[in-house]
């Protein structure tokens, strides 16, 4: 790596951005080719936040598990821990409460206006302009309060369980969530006027960083980045969990396959979890938020696989099991990992201003990519 | 009526009775040095203040309150912590042209104020050029940006040099034909020509569309000319993380900041005298009345005034707009601003050769 | 379009592939060097057509490796799960980035983790680890790390 710092033969500058660096929102380093201002190639280096998480969870219960995975995908932990509790019920067979699959729905889809709101915020950011983060924090917040109410913590929630919830929801669950609507609903025309309607921001993003339709699937692209090019590929759509297939909501799909689509994507989306949320929320059945589990859970030798869709698309949980209390091999398909591959092909022969709105528009999370 | 000219002309009396006339125009040469410095650093905490309280009232947030009543002294500490600072040169870079840049970025903005009237009769040097001047001396300041981004060996700061070498000579362009258009109406290059001709009305009322077209163009490029968003990309935060300054730290950081800031000022002091009138009053035709109580106001209050509101204009632009990529910005200057600038001062000649103005 | 009947279709053309009964998706094992032809009929042969590989993963079982492949199909939505047997002393198998793109970054990180060596990826150089690695490939299972190892 370090040998590479300098030109190349052909007089192409050679830069790294990263690890340090405001664009890359983390410890990513990409070492870019540059050609005066147009990339001409873009190679990721990982590992710099590293932990190997698959590891350490091979050393873990599965009761212990679930909370490391929350550190991966921080801003959608909630639907990680999902996942992962899907995967432990999937080998027990443990039948779910439906009030806790509700409630887990409802989180799932606050966590994912929360991500995308920080998304919003970020990719303005990275573009130049520094207002609209601060806008997105505003609701940001209130849905943090929400979740610091109800589950204790505002960022690693760490509330789900194996075979249900850790406790019920705050009593003043439903009352701050349709107030949150409320709130969202009137600034969400704010958004369009600040950043989607702004001539420059559309000119930043519009054609830029095509990824085409063939190029995303063959690159493992999932949500927001691969339904940006025309993709379907919704988990809540083509394969239910948790009682998804009982609710109304649109897969949002652009076809541009530019940043601006993917962009699209995203601020639609939040539309749409706002949807569900709508129909959860005065539909909340009573009974237990728990289900009856041993105290240590041992899974059947076996393979499962379960998959959820976070903020940024597909994660998956595979779990191998040789019937002890921890797993043998655990493996987490990450989204970000599959979606930061795209990028070279992305960047090539756009101008290093671009690379940003690109790396913004993927919704990079750095230890998700890293585990 | 109160007025800065009586201070000086007092003082200038004041000196030829106590000295030689050589002797007393080198005390006031000296004052005048110490005070334009006082103005520089005065500028600099108030313009680092007045950002940092408009970005947080665009981005509802409070923005300094700790230190000093209502945070006003936030950005004196802030200079304290610059000054105290080590001020490092990176191993690889010419240590000459590394150190120099700064001070030559401020040595510029300090010219720029030379032809500058800042109240009625209240001006270092009445040059009869005043805006060849400025516009001449202005151009200079690139050479700084391009100094730093070369000697600090450092690729980003290269980028950064080299983005802002081609954005200031194009915007320069613009800048100098907007200007041209108040030159052609008024027939002078002197500034203060240029406001005694506006005693009846500001330029920018008298002088129809063509003229506020001039001036729409004249903040574009300025605000391009001087790197602020959304024309900042030889800084481009997140892109070149800090551009032509990045291995800047310290006073030499603290200097790139200052120049920065005083030349938006003195943009802002060049659009507020030829567009909305120096430091001449409002009037309004004939409302004796009216003309009369805006007489009363003391013209440095006006011409402070006009240059703050400009100077938030300015900053508004920065904290609600997008960067422009590299091409977008030049396929602006030379695609759309630099013939718009050139039709728009044909019909100025025009307008002027009529005398279809007021 | 079936498990079944992607059993027999794939039966017909590898006759030695060996089915797995009783997964929640259609699991298969395949010999190492038959993977790529395998790949390559899987994601060109019409009415088949696995575009999209979401996850690959690789188990040490301490007696040897296995390669596992998660593949979808995005217009039927039908899964495969094509397993792979390695030998752990030298494991080698056929790279599959010509097929999928996305095979590109996986393969990598097993290759740093594991140690399993593609055949015919254009890249195979260390994604994750710091360059200069030296020892051991970290999720194996006699991988040792007295620091920064926590055991419980």
């Amino acid at each position: 790596m370090f040998e590479e710092i300098g030109t190349t033969t052909d007089g192409d500058l050679i830069i790294n951005v990263g690890p340090q660096h405001p664009a890359t929102h983390g410890v990513l380093h990409l070492v870019i080719t540059l050609n005066g201002e147009t990339i001409r190639k873009v190679e990721p280096h990982l590992g710099y936040i590293h932990r190997s998480i698959e590891k350490m969870c091979e050393s873990l219960t599965y009761r212990q598990f679930i909370y490391v995975t929350s550190r991966m995908d921080y801003l959608s932990s909630h639907i990680n821990n999902h996942a992962c509790a899907m995967c432990v019920e999937k080998g027990l067979q443990i039948e779910v409460p439906e009030r806790a699959k509700v409630i887990r729905i409802l989180l799932d889809e606050l966590t994912r206006i929360a991500s995308h709101e920080l998304w919003w915020g970020a990719m303005a950011m990275d573009l130049g302009a520094f207002t609209p983060f601060f806008h997105a924090f505003r609701e940001r917040e209130s849905i943090n309060d929400i979740m610091e109410e109800t589950c204790g913590a505002r960022l690693t929630m760490n509330f789900i369980v194996p075979g249900g919830l850790m406790a019920d929801i705050h009593p003043n669950f439903q009352k701050r969530v349709k107030d949150f609507i409320r709130l969202y609903k009137s600034k969400f025309e704010e958004y369009n006027e600040m950043v989607t309607g702004n001539v420059i921001f559309r000119n930043r993003m519009e054609g830029v960083g095509y990824l085409s339709k063939a190029d995303a699937i063959s690159f493992g692209c999932t949500g927001p980045t691969a339904r940006g090019s025309g993709v379907s590929c919704d988990v809540r759509k083509w394969f239910p969990y948790e009682g998804y297939e009982k609710i109304a909501f649109d897969e949002v799909i652009e076809t541009g396959g530019d940043s601006l689509s993917r962009y699209m994507v995203r601020v639609r989306e939040m539309n749409q979890s706002i949807r569900i949320i709508e129909q959860l929320i005065d539909a909340i059945p009573e009974g237990e938020y728990q289900a009856k589990t041993k105290a240590v859970l041992k899974l059947p030798k076996g393979e499962f696989y379960s998959r959820v869709e976070t903020a940024r698309g597909e994660f998956g949980v595979y779990i191998v099991s040789e019937g002890g209390t921890t797993p043998y091999r655990i493996k987490f398909r990450s989204p970000g990992f599959s979606n930061l591959s795209a990028l070279d092909q992305m960047a090539r022969g756009s101008k290093l201003g671009d690379l940003v709105a690109m790396m913004g528009t993927l919704d990079l999370v750095i230890p998700d990519i890293d585990r | 009526m109160w007025s800065l000219a009586n201070i000086t002309n007092s003082i200038h009396e004041a000196l030829n009775n106590q000295f030689s006339a050589g002797w007393a125009l080198f005390f006031e040469m000296l004052m005048a040095g110490i005070a334009v410095i006082s103005l520089f650093a005065i500028l600099g905490l108030v313009l680092v203040l007045m950002e940092r309280k408009v970005s947080a009232w665009m981005q509802i947030r409070l923005g300094p309150n700790r230190v000093g009543p209502k945070g006003m002294l936030q950005s004196f500490a802030d200079t304290l912590k610059l000054l105290v600072k080590e001020g490092l040169t990176p191993g690889g870079a010419d240590k000459f042209l590394f150190n120099f840049a700064p001070v030559l970025a401020i040595i510029v903005a300090m010219l720029l104020m030379a032809p500058i009237a800042f109240a009625k009769d209240f001006q270092l040097w009445n040059l009869n050029i005043g805006v060849l001047y400025v516009s001449a001396i202005s151009s200079v300041s690139v050479i700084s940006i391009l100094m730093a981004g070369w000697a600090s060996n450092n690729k980003y700061s290269l980028m950064g040099a080299m983005r802002s070498g081609a954005q200031i000579v194009s915007y320069e362009l613009s800048a100098g034909l907007a200007i041209l258009s108040v030159v052609v109406l008024t027939g002078s290059l002197s500034l203060n020509d240029i406001i005694l001709s506006q005693q009846n009305g500001w330029w920018i009322f008298k002088g129809h569309l063509p003229v506020l077209i001039a001036f729409v163009l004249f903040m574009i490029a300025v605000t391009a000319e001087t790197n602020r968003a959304p024309f900042d990309l030889a800084e481009a935060e997140s892109e070149l993380t800090a551009g032509f300054h990045t291995e800047y730290s310290g006073m030499k950081f603290a200097l790139f900041f200052l120049a920065e800031y005083v030349n938006v000022f003195i943009v802002c002091c060049i659009g507020a005298t030829l567009f909305l009138g120096g430091w001449m009053p409002f009037h309004i035709g004939n409302w004796q009345q009216f003309n009369h109580i805006m007489d009363y106001i003391p013209s440095s209050i006006w011409f402070m005034g006009k240059t703050f509101f400009l100077i938030f204009l300015i900053m508004w632009f920065r904290w609600t707009f997008p960067r422009l990529r590299i091409d977008q910005l030049l396929t602006l200057e030379w695609k759309y601003l630099l013939p718009i600038g050139m039709i728009n001062l044909l019909v100025v000649a025009a307008m002027a050769i009529g005398g279809w103005h007021f | 379009m079936t498990d079944e009947w992607l059993q027999e279709t794939l039966l017909n053309s590898f006759p030695d592939l060996v089915f797995e009964p009783g997964t929640e998706w259609l699991q298969v094992t395949v010999q190492s060097q038959q993977w790529l032809p395998l790949a390559n009929t899987l994601r060109y042969k019409a009415d088949m057509d696995f575009d999209f590989l979401f996850c690959v993963t690789c188990i040490d079982w301490k007696t040897h490796l296995a390669m596992v492949y998660h593949l979808r199909c995005t217009t039927t939505q039908l899964h495969l799960v094509v397993k792979a047997t390695l030998n752990p002393l030298n494991p080698e198998i056929d790279s599959v980035t010509s097929i999928w793109k996305t095979a590109d970054f996986h393969e990598r990180e097993v290759y740093e983790m594991f140690g399993v060596n593609f055949k015919g990826h254009p890249d195979l150089r260390l994604l994750i680890l710091p360059d200069g690695w030296e020892g051991r490939n970290p999720l194996r299972k006699d991988f040792e790390d007295p620091i920064n190892m926590i055991r419980l």
